[in-house]
């Protein structure tokens, strides 16, 4: 698709730089003693690169990007490096950042342009270079005839595109988005997602993006960063973090998995509930996962599948959804085409390709997870 | 049939209106009646034999004559009180928006106890604490001390009621991000941003303090009188047509004042309601 945004390279001529955190952590003294917000961190970001900071409330992302943006310090011992310059102990007016944030914060008693405006007004530019700056700016965030309008005047879209633009007027080291589409509606933020995206491409700007959102995540993110309670449970590319998970947790994350706990091991397959799967795997693993769109349906008489009844049906629009139960404990998700009629309580046959399989390394007891995620936080490529 | 019985719920409507008006009309006499006395009595030559005696502006003068220092005292007063609860109060408002929930609880109850507790406590503990510093003691310094104690809870409450609202501490952050230091961000993006909540109070302080009675009429001298302590002084030694001038002369002051806190209140938060949208 493309995106609504107008080219600007006058934004992007400074040098990307690479971000480094070493060994920050964040805690806070609470009512019941201390509370870890975030463990003690090692993190890169290449320079013109974008990560992706993803999980759940309270994962310490947010506290992540604190840190990296100078609102918050890292406790004793950690670092925070903006190429070889070490910014930990500047303020965040220092460090020469843009920020977008998930309420806009955009200042109600300047209009469009003077919000834009206001970083360069700070930094004491010439009304002349200001009103260029912020010509282009909203050129660039099309928002071309609203230079005059009161923020309470603007759509919520409008909003974060003015906050956007505030962000990058005063060509910053790097870019921190912290949830900026969260408070849009499911259209907008499709739009906006599009456009952010290209708009990094073509800046080439180091930035960090903070979302709860997994399809956000995969969309923007050069890499993933998952993480969850306080530490990075796997940081890997969108395709290694969908793919090939390091955990339960980031597989149950993005996405959906189905699980097959293996019974027996026979001449290449598997022995599951409800039947087999086709495969040689080796490995010691118990568990097995796949997605749920590498599922097929095949004939009742394909020699090892596994069969079960299909127990509810969600019609998606461009796929549908089965529960097929299998005599597991959980039902298996099944993804097939749309045109095809399934009833709940009809009989189906399942099969999943032996390279759809995949078995989780780092840890398969779900409910902790995160304890022993750190062997896995390293995996980046 | 249906017509009948709207014509009759329309009746029953009627007479409840009317006994409503009724009513109201009979409070605001009860309370509007005794001003209207008071400003005539101000007015007439003289009041025992009443309004046959005719009207005149005498007493006013008269009370201007007699009085105009403390009236202008109570200017002074109010704007000093006013220009200390600003340089007080909106920090302490920021400051209470900054601090941890439970210490910000403790500290607005500490700052709502003179308004608690009676005036003659406060002004009591002023004079026990202070009394024998004569030269401070005899000043309108003195007096300016109890109103400021008194008036400040007035200011911090909408100051800080707008900072919650319009999230001045993300605002702040989106500065900061942008390059702008503590006291640009103050000038900059604080201020301008409160401006409906220090309006709201500036007026409420201006008022409490044209009108404060209790801790005054405590602390006051004989040189330090302020109006409403120079109002129980003409009602207890004067006659009362010039009480009553008095009265009117501070109706004349405070109306416009609290016609303006009104109109400020629903501008506020017509502003509020936009910025929140």
């Amino acid at each position: 698709m493309k995106s609504t945004f107008a080219t600007l390279p006058q934004v992007a001529h400074r040098e990307p730089v690479r971000i480094r955190l070493r060994q920050c952590a964040r805690t806070f003294a609470g009512r019941q003693g201390q509370h870890t917000a975030l463990h003690p961190l090692d993190l890169a970001v290449e320079p013109g690169e974008t990560l992706v900071l993803l999980g759940p409330s309270g994962c310490g992302k947010t506290t992540t990007l604190r840190i990296i943006s100078g609102l918050e310090q890292p406790d004793a011992g950690g670092e925070v490096w903006f190429g070889d310059e070490q910014v930990t102990h500047l303020p965040i007016e220092k460090r020469d950042v843009g920020m977008v944030f998930q309420n806009y914060a955009l200042f109600p008693n300047m209009n469009v342009a003077a919000n834009i405006g206001y970083g360069l007004k700070i930094r004491g530019y010439s009304a002349e270079v200001i009103r260029q700056r912020t010509g282009e700016m909203v050129d660039m965030v099309h928002l071309q005839g609203l230079e005059q309008r009161a923020i309470h005047e603007l759509s919520g879209g409008q909003k974060q595109r003015v906050a956007l633009a505030r962000a990058m007027a005063v060509q910053p080291r790097v870019l921190l988005f912290d949830e900026p589409l969260a408070a849009l509606d499911a259209k907008l933020r499709d739009r906006l997602r599009i456009d952010i995206g290209q708009l990094l491409r073509q800046l080439g700007i180091t930035a960090v993006y903070v979302t709860h959102d997994q399809a956000e995540a995969m969309a923007l993110g050069d890499r993933i960063a998952v993480m969850e309670k306080g530490r990075i449970a796997q940081l890997g590319t969108p395709q290694q973090i969908y793919h090939q998970p390091a955990t339960a947790f980031v597989a149950d994350f993005i996405g959906t998995v189905n699980r097959f706990a293996i019974l027996g091991r026979g001449q290449g397959s598997l022995q599951v509930t409800g039947g087999g799967l086709p495969s040689d795997y080796q490995g010691d693993a118990s568990l097995l996962y796949c997605r749920p769109e590498d599922v097929r349906i095949c004939t009742d008489d394909e020699p090892v599948a596994v069969r079960g009844r299909v127990i509810q049906r969600f019609f998606l629009g461009q796929s549908q959804r089965l529960l097929v139960d299998t005599g597991a404990a959980e039902p298996l998700q099944v993804d097939s085409s749309s045109r095809q009629h399934w009833q709940v309580g009809d009989a189906i046959s399942l099969s999943v390709p032996a390279d759809a399989l995949f078995a989780i390394t780092g840890n398969q007891t779900q409910p902790h997870a995160g304890e022993k995620a750190e062997s896995a936080a390293g995996s980046s490529t | 049939m249906s017509t009948s019985l709207s014509v009759r719920s329309a009746g029953v409507m009627h007479w409840r209106f009317v006994l409503q008006l009724i009513f109201t009309l009979a409070v605001c006499a009860f309370m509007i009646v005794p001003v209207l006395m008071s400003v005539l009595a101000g007015l007439t030559e003289n009041y025992l034999v009443g309004l046959s005696s005719g009207l005149t502006t005498r007493w006013i003068a008269e009370v201007w004559g007699l009085y105009a220092d403390s009236i202008w005292l109570s200017i002074y007063l109010a704007l000093a009180c006013l220009g200390c609860t600003l340089l007080l109060g909106v920090p302490a408002a920021y400051g209470l928006l900054k601090c941890r929930k439970r210490w910000a609880a403790i500290i607005e109850e500490l700052l709502l106890m003179p308004v608690a507790i009676p005036g003659l406590a406060t002004a009591l503990a002023l004079l026990l604490a202070y009394g024998q510093f004569h030269g401070f003691r005899g000043s309108w310094l003195f007096i300016l001390v109890g109103h400021v104690l008194f008036t400040l809870p007035f200011m911090i409450r909408p100051v800080l009621a707008v900072m919650q609202a319009i999230d001045v501490v993300r605002l702040e952050e989106a500065a900061s991000s942008l390059g702008a230091g503590a006291i640009q961000r103050f000038f900059t993006v604080i201020l301008p941003n409160c401006t409906s909540g220090i309006l709201a109070g500036a007026l409420m302080v201006i008022t409490l303090s044209v009108g404060e009675f209790n801790i005054t009429w405590m602390l006051h001298t004989p040189l330090t009188k302020t109006l409403p302590v120079g109002l129980a002084d003409s009602y207890a030694s004067m006659r009362l047509e010039i009480g009553s001038a008095y009265t009117l002369i501070f109706l004349l002051m405070i109306l416009p004042l609290l016609t303006l806190i009104q109109w400020f209140g629903q501008w506020a938060a017509r502003r509020a309601s936009r910025s929140v949208q």
